[in-house]
């Protein structure tokens, strides 16, 4: 009988091993990330809670989930309740097909790349549902921009993941990883122009400088959150630092050769990977400048997207070529 | 049919780029603004009233409160306002400190000014932090001199309230050559960057005739191209006796806004270190009675980090002034915002407010 619930038992077993691992992931990335900027800025960051204060996430958290619930007069409520799950809710739903090891995988779907990158563009629904149930002009620009942006840029993104499912020849994720076996991707020219492409439109799909035009502190105060405060808002901080890690963990597993490496654990590599990406995304993020609105979506139209197209034009003929 | 609807937006008092408490009355079409007005007057403290019920030894306090960035320079638009209606002489040595104190100060404000608008550009806070950490050098400077380290109270009528303590000198000649370095390591991470000049350059663009007609004047002036400086053509205290430059802007958009700022950091650089070699010994400290009774009228004006600041005294042979007028450059310099921005959208309207560097203290005084 237990033999029968064991498989069910360790599916749900990685399950909770991801989940937990999202919280305290989130948590990290949004202590690195203030150490990182404060590195950048020649501060300390938070020195208090904790040595070097890495318990400051855990005391914010608990701040968060204390402090009152305020709706704004005149937000439409369903909206407005449901908008946090909408966005929270998804980027939890990917992490079903991250390769962390070659086992170590929660169900390794033979539609993998695709479901991450459609599940994750549920995101702009609920950052819509946000702006617009806010009662806010501000957060109604944050959220009209915001869909703007991510609906552009899936565009790029999925064009510059084609490539690498072209080369791989299989929509699975560990399917992708295996090909990689002999050459991590990105060392093929092709290749490293989607890289590029990857990178810099999953920049734009979690709104981070220099595209973090949703939620631009100098214009719109905070953009398609202003109104959320407390358990609420921290939804939406932990949705915006797991999709953080997802874009990351995409990209090592797309073009950096996921878990692959020299020696094991396959998982360290995998994380090794990932936050050095996250590494490379935070450092832009404290160093450049935003760009405007209409200059960022001529970039995806006119820029982005065609040289995304000659690129799988470009690999589909090297293909043909090597037969 | 469409319904068609214009969206109003209220851009402050309280909003993370409106520098202080400036209220906004945007109407957009989308995100284009077809109309902008700035609503003032969340900072008054009746400043020039309160002029007329203090000697100017008691006033001075409250010109600090003015252009809070840059408190030395409104020190010294009094001080020499009175000293010119008094007919009051100058030590040489009170002279070239105050030339020292106020480029200092001009240096202070600049620093704030490019990195307070880096940060409206979404660059956020590592330009403002670079920026505060050399700040903070000349602060400490001013702590030094004179106690304080915002409003600092430090010239009186006739010189000024100490002399430099033993040291500070030093503490001058170590900081320009350290400002010099740190301003490239500043423009490495701005000036050329191409997102920075995509959002700042032909954004906000302000004429020399439109600039002329509203009376903008100081950095934002000669950006738009005309070579206009109280410094060089009206000099006051010795500026006449240093050889530095006007820098000016081609196109008088943000960006040249801000180059001319850092420009203007680099001659006060220059000036500071020939003032420095140049101090003349004498006592600075201001040897005359504390009590004025000023008879008749007049008008001064100095080369504010922000443009000319004015100061206009009327006197009836009292020892309070009949009536004292502020002509504060960041009040012209901030009329002139509604006809830059109709047509751009929200982004650039916070650019070029960021360019035109305001200060809400001498605007609502």
């Amino acid at each position: 009988m237990i033999a029968h619930y064991l498989p069910y038992l360790k599916l749900l077993l990685k399950g909770v091993c991801v989940l937990s691992f999202i919280a305290v992931s989130a948590m990290f990335l949004i202590w690195l990330e203030r150490k990182v900027s404060a590195k950048v800025q020649n501060r300390l960051g938070p020195m208090i809670t904790g040595p070097h204060g890495s318990l400051q996430s855990i005391a914010d958290t608990v701040k968060l989930l204390l402090k009152e619930n305020i709706v704004p007069s005149g937000a439409d409520r369903l909206t407005w309740w449901l908008a946090p799950f909408f966005v929270t809710v998804p980027p939890v739903t990917a992490f079903l097909c991250m390769p962390f090891g070659p086992t170590f995988i929660v169900r390794d779907l033979n539609v993998g790349i695709l479901f991450i990158c459609s599940i994750t563009s549920i995101c702009v629904l609920g950052i819509f549902m946000a702006g617009w149930g806010s009662n806010n002009k501000y957060s109604l620009l944050g959220g009209m921009r915001s869909a703007a942006q991510i609906i552009s840029y899936e565009v790029p993104l999925l064009l510059s993941a084609l490539v690498v499912i072209m080369e791989a020849g299989t929509l699975s994720m560990q399917g992708i990883v295996h090909a990689q076996e002999p050459c991590w991707f990105f060392l093929k020219p092709n290749l490293f122009v989607a890289f590029v492409i990857y990178l810099i439109s999953a920049t734009a799909e979690v709104n981070r400088v220099p595209f973090d035009i949703p939620e631009a502190e100098s214009e719109l105060v905070a953009g398609y959150h202003t109104e959320y405060s407390g358990m609420k808002f921290a939804m939406f901080f932990v949705a915006e630092y797991t999709n953080l890690f997802i874009i990351s963990a995409v990209a090592a597993s797309l073009f950096l050769g996921g878990w692959l490496g020299p020696i094991r654990p396959s998982a360290g590599w995998f994380l090794l990977k990932a936050y050095v990406v996250i590494a490379f995304l935070m450092w832009i993020r404290w160093t450049l400048p935003r760009v405007r609105m209409d200059q960022m979506m001529s970039f995806a139209w006119k820029v982005l997207t065609p040289v995304a197209l000659l690129n799988v034009l470009v690999t589909g003929w090297l293909l043909v070529a090597k037969g | 049919m469409m319904e068609y609807e214009e969206l109003i937006i209220n851009m402050g008092p309280q909003h993370p780029s409106t520098h202080g408490v400036l209220y906004l009355e945007l109407k957009l079409d989308g995100e284009v603004v077809l109309d902008c007005r700035p609503n003032i007057g969340y900072l008054h403290r009746s400043i020039e009233k309160i002029a007329e019920n203090r000697s100017f030894v008691q006033f001075m306090p409250f010109t600090d409160r003015l252009d809070y960035l840059a408190s030395m320079n409104n020190n010294l638009g009094l001080c020499l306002t009175v000293e010119k209606l008094m007919n009051i002489a100058v030590s040489p040595r009170a002279q070239y400190l105050r030339v020292i104190i106020a480029e200092l100060n001009r240096i202070a404000s600049h620093l704030f000014a490019v990195s307070t608008f880096a940060q409206d550009l979404g660059a956020f806070a590592t330009p403002l932090f670079y920026a505060l950490r050399d700040r903070e050098k000349i602060i400490q400077i001013f702590d030094h001199i004179c106690g304080q380290r915002l409003t600092y109270n430090y010239m009186r009528v006739g010189g000024v309230s100490g002399d430099l303590p033993a040291g500070v000198d030093a503490l001058i000649k170590e900081y320009i050559p350290y400002q010099r370095k740190m301003l490239d390591e500043f423009e490495t991470l701005l000036t050329g960057n191409v997102i920075f000049c995509a959002r700042s350059k032909n954004i906000g663009v302000l004429s020399k005739e439109t600039a002329i007609k509203y009376g903008v004047t100081g950095p934002n002036l000669r950006a738009s191209g005309y070579k206009w400086d109280l410094r060089k053509d009206e000099p006051y205290l010795v500026y006449d006796k240093f050889d530095f430059d006007i820098p000016t802007g081609e196109n008088g958009d943000s960006w040249d806004r801000y180059i001319v700022r850092i420009r203007e950091i680099r001659e006060s650089l220059k000036i500071i270190e020939q003032a420095l070699g140049g101090l003349p010994e004498g006592d600075p400290v201001a040897k005359v009675n504390k009590v004025f009774r000023p008879n008749g009228e007049t008008y001064m004006c100095t080369e504010n980090p922000r443009g000319e600041l004015g100061f206009y005294i009327v006197g009836d042979g009292n020892i309070f002034p009949y009536r004292l007028k502020i002509r504060a450059p960041s009040f012209s310099n901030l009329s002139v915002l509604s006809a830059m921005v109709k047509g751009l959208n929200i982004s650039d309207t916070v650019c070029a407010l960021g360019s035109l560097d305001i200060v809400m203290g001498e605007i609502d005084r």
